[in-house]
C-alpha cells in the first residue's frame, strides 16, 4: 500500500457539505415513520404548585385528536425524580413544566387540541431569584462534573491584606439560553417485540439509548437512538431532554410512531441554559504585578428537581500564579427550570469574570493587560502540581498582540464614537473519553462505524481525515458513519472531547485492520485512555477586540476580534477555524446581546423567544479571525489535537467588556453592557 | 362555559395547486396549515427548515412567486397558483447553485440547519439587489458589499456564528 499524503491537517470541504446545502441532511423531526402520529406539549402556568385536574375532554372532541396524556394516565418510568421524569407526579416545579400532552393525527390536530387542554392546580408560593444573600444558599457536595465545591491554598487573607495592590469586585451574568436552531425534537416508535428506537436531537446517541433505557426501565440492547444530523446543541443536547421520553411515552399510548418538538418558546424552559451567576473576585498583586491572592466566589442556582452544580470557579485553580489561593461554590434550590451545560460550562462565566477582574487590577497596578498575564504565567499546573502537557498562553498572547497592533494602544474620540481595545485569555480542558470504533474493507474503500454525532463540530469529516491517515488511504476511500448507537459505546459531542475521544478509537481501529490484515477491525480504546499518564491538559488562547462605543446612543459595535489559539495539532484548518469565530461569536452574544429577562411574578422567562431574546445575527458581526500557533504535544492522543469547540466562547466576553472599559472609562460588571446602561453611565 | 374552539367538526380543508420547484402540486391541505408545515409533512420536501415557527429565525425562508418568504408565516391555502422555491429546487440539472458551492467552499454553515434557509434567503436578497432595492445601509446605488449583505441577511439566524464566512461566500458567488 502505498502512503498517501497526510490527511491530518488539510481544509478537507465538510463531507457532508452537499447534502447540507441540497436540503438532504435528514433531521430528527424529518424521520416520518409509517403512521407517524404528532405530539403536543402541554406546559405548567404556575411555577410551583400541584396538578388538580387535566381535563382532556374538549380536546379528545376534536376529529384527529387521538390522547390526552397526563400524569393520571401514563404508566410509572423507573425515573420518578429529575427532569425526565415526564408526567410522572402531580408535583409542578416550575413555571413550563410538561403537564399534559395532546397526540393527533395532524400537527394542526395536536396544536389546537393543546389549546383546549384545561388544567387545574393548586398553586404554591414561588420562589425565583436568585440573591447572593439568599437563606437557602448551601454548599453543594461537589461541582461539576466531580470538581471539589471549595478550595482553599495558602492564607489568602493575610497575602490580601499586604498586597501592594488589590481589587475586590463582583460580576453578573444572566441566564444564557443555548437556542441551537434546530429545536429539540424526538420521533419514537415502538417494535412489537418491545423494543425502541428513538429518532433524537442529541449530542450522544450511545449515552442517549442508555440513558432512555435506564427511565423505561429496559435492556440497553433493546434501545437505539438515531441522530445522523443535529441543528447545533451547545450543550442543550448533551443530556436526554424530556421530549425523547414524551414521545416514547405517546408512543406506546397510541400505538404508533409519535413525533414531537418542543417550539422555540418552550426550548427557554425545557432544554436546559446557563444559571444566572454573581461571582466576587478579589485579587492581591506584589508591586511588580505577580498574583499573591485570588479569591473566586460564586453564587449561582439549581432547581428543586436536581442538582446542576456549574463549575465556575474551578478554572481559577490552574490559570494563574498564585501561591494563595481560594475558589467557592454556592448554590440555591429555585422553583426554576434545571440549569444544564451551556458552551464551555464553568470556563465561559468564570474567566468572563476572572479575566475582567485582572483587567482592572492591571488598571490598578499601572501594568499592561498583556504583561500583567505574561508575568503570572506558572510553571506547572498550580492545583494539581502536574506538569502541563503543553502551555502555549504567553505564546498567544505575544503572537495576538502583533497581528492586533497592541503595542501603543490609545483610546480614541471621533464624533460621537468612542473607541478602545481589550485583551483576555481563554483555556479549556483537553479530555478525553474511552469510544468504540470499526473499520472494514468496503470493495474498493473503508467503512467506519462510530457513535459519534456531528451537530456541526465537522466531526464527521475530521474523522474521515484521521481514518485515511491511519488506513494511510486518500479520504475520498473511507466512509465514515456516525450518529446511530448501534455502532457501540461512544462517548456525547461534549467537553470539547469529542474528536479527541472518537477519534482514537477510529484511529486503533484502522491501525488494526491494516496490522491485522483483515476485513474487519473492531476497538474498544478504553486501556488506552486509561493508561494514559498524568499531565494537565489544556487548550489556551487570548482574545483581542477593538470597541466602538456611541456615546450618545450607548450602541456598542464591536469592528474586529483576534483569537489566537494553541490546541495542538489542527486536524482540519477549514473546519476548526469555523469552531473557533462560531465561539467568538457567541462570545460576543454573552458580551453585549443575551439575556433571559426573569418576570419574579410568575417565575419564568419573558423574552422566550428569538425576536426578543437576542443571539448574535449578520448586521452584529464584523471582523473577527482565529488563527492559531504551531503546537506538537505528545501526550495527547494519536492525533495530537486539543479540542476547540469551546474555547472560543471562553475569552471573548472579558475582551469585549475590557475594550469597553478602554473605551469609555467606565467598568460593566453585569452582562450583557445594554445601550440604556451605557447612556446611563455616559450622562 | 364552551372553551373557545371547541364544537368545531373537524379541519375545514380545501384543496389547492401550487408549483414547488417547477412540479405542478394539488393538495388538500387543512386551512390552518403552513406552507412550511405543507411542505415539510404533506411533501415531503424537509429541506426547509422550522427553528421557531414566528417568523423571528429565517430557517424556513423559500421564494415564492421569486421572492423571499418566511413560509412558517405563509398559510398554505392563501398561495394557490403560487411558485414556490425550496432549497431542494435551487441546483439545476444536478449542477449546484453557484451560492450552493459558495458555501461548501467557504464553510458558511456548520450544523446545516440554518443553511437552506440562508440559501433561498441569499438567492432572494441577490435579486432584489440587482433589481435596484435599497436597504437601510444603501448609499447611492445599491452595490454588492459586506455590508448591504450583513445588513440585507439579518433576518437568517445562525447559531453557529458562520456569519463571517456567509457573508464572504454570500459576496463571491454574487459576483459571479
Amino acid at each position: 500500500m502505498s502512503v498517501a499524503a497526510r490527511s491530518i491537517g488539510a481544509s478537507l470541504d465538510r463531507v457532508e457539505g452537499r447534502e447540507k446545502v441540497r436540503g438532504e441532511a435528514v433531521y430528527a423531526y424529518e424521520h416520518s415513520p409509517e403512521g407517524v402520529t404528532y405530539a403536543a406539549i402541554v406546559q405548567s402556568t404556575v411555577a410551583k404548585g400541584r396538578v388538580l385536574a387535566v381535563d382532556g375532554s374538549a380536546a379528545l372532541a376534536l376529529p384527529g385528536v387521538l390522547a390526552v396524556l397526563s400524569h393520571d394516565n401514563v404508566p410509572r418510568l423507573e425515573e420518578q425524580e429529575s427532569e425526565l421524569a415526564v408526567l410522572q407526579s402531580d408535583r409542578v416545579a416550575y413555571r413550563g413544566q410538561i403537564v399534559a400532552a395532546v397526540v393527533a393525527e395532524t400537527l394542526e390536530a395536536a396544536r389546537h387540541g393543546e389549546r383546549l387542554v384545561r388544567v387545574e392546580y393548586e398553586q404554591e408560593e414561588h420562589d425565583v431569584e436568585l440573591r447572593v444573600d439568599h437563606p437557602r444558599l448551601y454548599r453543594p457536595e461537589q461541582v461539576n462534573p466531580s470538581y471539589d465545591t471549595d478550595t482553599d491554598v495558602g492564607d489568602v487573607d493575610t497575602a490580601l491584606a499586604w498586597a501592594h495592590v488589590t481589587v475586590d469586585v463582583s460580576y453578573e451574568t444572566p441566564s444564557f439560553h443555548n437556542n441551537p436552531m434546530e429545536p429539540h425534537a424526538a420521533v419514537a416508535l415502538w417494535d412489537r417485540a418491545g423494543g425502541l428506537t428513538v429518532y433524537d436531537t442529541t449530542q450522544g446517541s450511545a449515552p442517549a439509548r442508555a440513558e432512555i433505557a435506564r427511565v423505561f426501565g429496559l435492556q440497553e440492547e433493546r434501545v437505539r437512538v438515531v441522530a445522523p444530523h443535529v441543528g447545533g446543541g451547545f450543550g442543550s443536547k448533551g443530556t436526554v431532554r424530556p421530549q425523547a421520553i414524551l414521545a416514547a411515552l405517546a408512543a406506546r399510548a397510541v400505538g404508533r410512531p409519535v413525533k414531537v418538538a418542543a417550539t422555540r418558546q418552550q426550548m427557554f424552559d425545557l432544554t436546559g441554559y446557563r444559571t444566572p451567576i454573581v461571582q466576587r473576585l478579589r485579587l492581591g498583586a506584589d508591586a511588580e504585578g505577580h498574583l499573591t491572592a485570588i479569591v473566586h466566589d460564586v453564587v449561582e442556582q439549581t432547581s428543586t428537581l436536581q442538582e446542576f452544580a456549574e463549575q465556575t470557579a474551578v478554572v481559577t485553580r490552574m490559570m494563574y500564579a498564585a501561591p494563595n489561593r481560594r475558589t467557592t461554590h454556592r448554590l440555591v434550590a429555585l422553583d426554576v427550570p434545571t440549569p444544564s451545560w451551556m458552551r464551555a460550562p464553568g470556563e465561559c462565566p468564570g474567566m468572563y469574570a476572572l479575566e475582567s477582574a485582572l483587567d482592572e487590577l492591571a488598571l490598578a497596578a499601572g501594568i499592561d493587560p498583556v504583561e500583567l498575564r505574561v508575568l503570572n504565567e506558572p510553571k506547572h499546573d498550580p492545583e494539581s502540581g502536574l506538569p502541563f502537557s503543553s502551555r502555549n498562553l504567553v505564546a498567544c498572547l505575544r503572537e495576538g498582540a502583533e497581528r492586533f497592533g497592541w503595542a501603543g494602544r490609545a483610546a480614541q474620540r471621533e464624533g460621537p464614537w468612542l473607541h478602545g481595545t481589550g485583551v483576555a485569555s481563554s483555556t479549556y480542558p483537553a479530555r478525553r473519553r474511552p469510544s468504540e470504533a470499526v473499520a472494514r474493507r468496503d470493495g474498493e474503500g473503508f467503512v467506519v462505524q462510530v457513535a459519534a454525532n456531528d451537530i456541526g463540530t465537522g466531526a464527521r469529516t475530521a474523522l474521515t481525515q484521521i481514518a485515511a491517515d491511519a488506513l494511510e488511504v486518500d479520504p475520498a476511500r473511507v466512509r465514515v458513519e456516525v450518529g446511530d448507537s448501534a455502532f457501540g459505546q461512544a462517548p456525547v459531542a461534549g467537553g470539547s472531547a469529542g474528536t479527541a475521544s472518537w477519534g482514537t478509537a477510529v484511529h486503533l481501529a484502522c491501525r488494526r485492520l491494516v496490522e491485522d490484515g483483515g476485513g474487519e477491525a473492531r476497538v474498544d480504546s478504553s486501556d488506552e485512555v486509561e493508561a494514559q499518564e498524568p499531565y494537565s491538559r489544556h487548550a489556551f488562547g487570548a482574545q483581542f477586540v477593538e470597541v466602538r462605543v456611541n456615546a450618545e446612543t450607548g450602541e456598542i459595535r464591536v469592528p474586529r476580534v483576534l483569537g489566537v489559539f494553541a490546541a495542538g495539532t489542527i486536524v482540519n484548518p477549514k473546519t476548526a477555524r469555523s469552531q473557533f469565530i462560531g465561539g467568538m461569536t457567541m462570545g460576543l452574544g454573552m458580551a453585549l446581546l443575551e439575556e433571559g429577562i426573569l418576570d419574579p411574578r410568575f417565575g419564568d422567562v419573558v423574552n422566550h423567544d428569538l425576536a426578543t431574546y437576542h443571539v448574535p445575527v449578520y448586521a452584529d458581526v464584523e471582523e473577527i479571525e482565529a488563527v492559531w500557533i504551531d503546537e506538537d504535544d505528545p501526550h495527547l492522543n494519536p492525533m495530537g489535537s486539543k479540542g476547540i469547540g469551546e474555547i472560543g466562547i471562553v475569552g471573548t466576553a472579558a475582551a469585549v467588556t475590557n475594550a469597553v472599559h478602554h473605551a469609555t472609562g467606565v467598568r460593566f460588571r453585569r452582562l450583557p453592557i445594554r445601550l440604556d446602561q451605557v447612556v446611563a453611565a455616559l450622562a | 362555559m364552551r372553551p373557545p374552539g371547541a364544537g368545531l367538526n373537524g379541519p375545514v380543508c380545501a384543496e389547492i395547486s401550487l408549483r414547488v420547484n417547477g412540479e405542478e402540486r394539488t393538495v388538500r391541505v387543512d386551512t390552518r396549515t403552513s406552507l412550511l408545515d405543507l411542505l415539510r409533512e404533506g411533501l415531503g420536501l424537509t429541506g426547509s427548515k422550522k427553528g421557531c415557527d414566528h417568523g423571528q429565525c429565517g430557517a424556513c425562508t423559500v421564494l415564492i412567486d421569486g421572492r423571499r418568504a418566511n413560509a412558517c408565516l405563509a398559510l398554505a391555502v392563501a398561495h394557490a397558483g403560487a411558485e414556490v422555491v425550496t432549497v431542494e429546487g435551487l441546483a439545476a440539472n444536478g449542477e449546484l447553485h453557484p451560492l450552493q458551492r459558495a458555501f461548501v467552499e467557504h464553510d458558511a454553515f456548520q450544523c446545516g440547519y440554518c443553511t437552506p434557509g440562508q440559501l433561498c434567503s441569499a438567492a432572494g436578497m441577490l435579486a432584489e439587489l440587482a433589481g435596484g432595492w435599497p436597504s437601510a445601509v444603501t448609499d447611492g446605488e445599491p452595490a454588492l458589499t459586506e455590508k448591504e449583505v450583513r445588513e440585507r441577511m439579518s433576518g437568517n439566524v445562525c447559531r453557529c456564528g458562520a456569519y463571517v464566512n456567509l457573508v464572504a461566500a454570500i459576496v463571491e458567488a454574487g459576483a459571479l
